[in-house]
């Protein structure tokens, strides 16, 4: 069985890793580190806090599935009604770069009914190859019939890498790719990079609600899957001059009819941009006082060209639907601009906000948390500073 | 119909603080919760269980510490509790979770519908539920937002999307992952509260689920931490107090020179 262990001659009780262990399983005793197996979950968050070397965290030796043969970086292409969407087009141009590094070809996976534009666009953005599965059954989303056919193909050609967004789709679909497949898969990463002596991929991603980041590795099972946040890789632009290979995949008739099927799709987001897509949102919280005042929020909104977002406490008030609500029971977000109208700045709604590029906060409390990350910093009434700014604002862009 | 609910305890981020000297985290005295998630999969699966009858079956994998977030749940009206508890679970990926929980689940037998959260908050990956989904070989349906028609044999779901919801028609047995607009959770009542005190949580130890080493704890875990660091912290920047007009001046002036507008 795995285990860890403090070695008690390296061991000089200075307890940094009392701090790192997310688990609260270090104390210390006689000057030394104890761990309590009780709570501790072999996380080995502690042994890189050790600046001496004395935690060992000693895992079994297993069995190395054969990793030779896997070449290639594939992302899969999300599409809606044979439009691909953004977040493929950013997985591509991260694909690329690390595509270039370990000298191999990119090729995008794209499953859907009338594709073959869809196809093209991808080329445009990098793809060096598109395999495409096109067949009627297969034009909305349907989890097992996409992992199915996904998972097959990665048996088939052997991708060292597979990257797939961190969308309601991406999330639901490639953890059962990773189970078919037998290999990991990292979630929701925020940072991809590859140690080139070792030839593998280090994804990063925020955990503990973005309070820590944690660097992956997959060592011994390929291909090595990661779903990527929206919004936070830099999109792949076009070049209509771009050649590339669509490998058109015949649809297996023998395929097993999926078990669930999607009897309506229904469109419920109220303001004209979506909050996941949105490059500026504009906030409000309880402050705001009442529903009639989210007007001001979608007046500066429409200033900013931006979507509209709210705390929870706005959402539970039902002054605006859940769809909009940020924070750890509603989105991550993570656009060029939020502006905080009204909104104290609760852990829970930090860490649905706090890797915006730029924050503004309007408060009238100089105390409110949200000031902490907050590069601008407004001190005042939102009914007085919010309509002020729409103001300037409009004077200054002309919109 | 017999239901079986999947909840984590983790640590309550609420009261997760940084040390401003040594910018690390302070964890000590953080209290455990049950994931949030978690905690509208557990009201649901005691809604179904009012209208359809049958058991509801609570189900988790973690140290001694988590027959605490178990028995929360029996007060509130699940009728057992299991946990998955072995030294040879921990280190589990959600690769290795979901093997586990999907064998659990199996000894367990019997069931209509597998209740997961959306994702648990201290890992945020939301790929154990449908993880447990691929092992058992059963449908699923994510991000559950309402349940409209259920009966034995299937059932009519609401599923979140990034700009709405799909209605989905999906066979039993099946995993549902919830999300927060599912429902409210009840508090836990005075007769729940004294059942579960004197409440004998089920233990199960690897073998008891018949497990394959191989495929459990760090052994089974595709995926290794390799380093864990806190992203710097972010510094506040001007605060502006005062004049309205000059302070909205000052802000546009900045984001135009930051090029954001
Ligand atoms: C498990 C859990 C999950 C949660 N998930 C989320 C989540 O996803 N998202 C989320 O947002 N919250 C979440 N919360 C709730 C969170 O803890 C806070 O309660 C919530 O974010 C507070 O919303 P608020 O800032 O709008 O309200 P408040 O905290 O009440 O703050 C209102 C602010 O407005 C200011 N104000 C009032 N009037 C004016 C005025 N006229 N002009 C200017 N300023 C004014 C006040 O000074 C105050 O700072 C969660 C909580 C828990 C326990
Ligand atoms: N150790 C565990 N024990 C029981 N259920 C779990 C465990 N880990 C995850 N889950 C379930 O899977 C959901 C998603 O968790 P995660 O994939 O870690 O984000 C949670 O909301 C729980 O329902």
């Amino acid at each position: 069985m795995s285990d860890i262990e403090i070695i008690q001659d390296k061991c000089v009780g200075c307890g940094a890793c009392l701090s790192s262990c997310p688990y609260g399983a270090i104390s210390l005793k006689d000057n030394l580190a104890v761990i309590d197996d009780d709570k501790c979950t072999l996380c080995g968050a502690c042994v890189s806090s050790c600046g001496f070397d004395a935690i060992l965290l000693r895992k079994d030796k297993v069995e190395k599935s054969d990793i030779s043969g896997y070449h290639g970086v594939w992302v899969f292409a999300e599409q809606k009604a044979g439009v691909v969407q953004s977040i493929a087009y950013e997985l591509l141009g991260e694909g690329r770069k690390l595509a270039d590094i370990l000298g191999v070809e990119l090729s995008a996976v794209i499953l859907g009914n009338s594709i073959e534009q869809a196809c093209r666009d991808l080329v445009a953005r990098g793809a060096d190859n598109v395999y495409a599965v096109s067949h009627p059954s297969l034009e909305n989303f349907c989890d097992e019939p996409y992992a199915v056919i996904l998972a097959g193909l990665i048996d088939q050609h052997k991708p060292e890498i597979v990257l797939c967004g961190a969308s309601t789709i991406g999330r639901a679909l490639i953890p059962r790719v990773a189970i078919k497949v037998h290999t990991g898969l990292t979630a929701d990463c925020t940072a991809l990079a590859i140690d080139e002596e070792k030839r593998i991929l280090l994804q990063t991603r925020p955990a503990f609600g973005g309070n820590i980041m944690a660097t992956i590795i997959c060592p011994n099972h390929r291909p090595q899957m990661a779903t990527v946040r929206h919004k936070v890789m830099k999109e792949a632009a076009p070049d209509s001059s771009r050649q590339g290979k669509v490998i058109n995949v015949p649809y297996d008739r023998k395929m097993p009819a999926s078990r669930t099927s999607v009897l309506k799709v229904v469109e419920e987001i109220t303001s004209m941009v979506k909050l996941t897509e949105a490059d500026i949102i504009v906030s409000g919280g309880r402050g705001m006082k009442g529903p009639e005042n989210f007007k001001l929020i979608e007046a500066l909104a429409k200033s900013l060209g931006g979507a509209v977002g709210a705390s929870r406490a706005a959402v539970d008030s039902g002054w605006i639907p859940y769809s909009h609500q940020v924070g750890q029971t509603g989105k991550t977000v993570a656009p060029k601009l939020y502006v905080a109208c009204g909104i104290s700045g609760a852990i829970q709604h930090l860490v649905g906000m706090q890797s915006a590029d730029c924050i503004i906060a309007v408060n009238k409390d100089p105390d409110a948390p949200i000031f902490k990350v907050a590069n601008f910093g407004i001190v005042g009434d939102v009914f007085e500073v919010v309509p002020a700014l729409t103001k300037k604002l409009q004077e200054t862009c002309g919109k | 119909m017999n239901i079986i609910v999947c909840i984590k305890q983790v640590p309550d981020t609420t009261d997760v603080r940084i040390d401003p000297a040594t910018n690390t985290l302070i964890r000590e005295g953080v209290p455990s919760i049950i994931n949030p998630f978690d905690m509208y999969a557990i009201e649901e699966a005691l809604r179904i269980r009012e209208k359809l009858g049958g058991k509801v079956t609570v189900l988790s994998m973690g140290p001694p510490q988590v027959i605490e977030a178990l028995k929360e749940a029996i007060s509130m009206g699940a009728d057992d509790a299991v946990l998955l508890s072995d030294r040879a679970f921990a280190g589990a990926d959600t690769w290795a979770t979901s093997y586990a929980l999907s064998m659990g689940i199996k000894k367990i037998g019997d069931y209509g519908v597998i209740f997961c959260g959306k994702q648990a908050i201290d890992g945020d990956t939301a790929q154990v539920g449908p993880g447990v989904a691929e092992f058992l070989d059963i449908p699923q349906v994510t991000y559950v937002k309402k349940i409209e028609e259920i009966d034995d044999k299937k059932a009519i779901v609401w599923r979140m999307t990034e700009d709405g919801y799909d209605v989905v028609e999906t066979s039993l047995p099946a995993v549902f992952t919830v999300v927060k607009e599912i429902n409210e959770p009840r508090l836990p009542s005075l007769k729940g509260k004294m059942r579960a005190k004197s409440y004998q949580t089920t233990i199960w130890k690897a073998a008891d689920i018949g497990a394959d080493e191989k495929n459990i704890g760090l052994n089974g875990s595709p995926t290794n931490v390799v380093k864990i660091f806190t992203p710097p912290a972010r510094t506040g920047g001007v605060l502006l107090q005062g004049d309205v007009n000059e302070a909205v001046a000052a802000v546009v002036n900045g984001l135009k020179q930051q090029q954001i507008i």
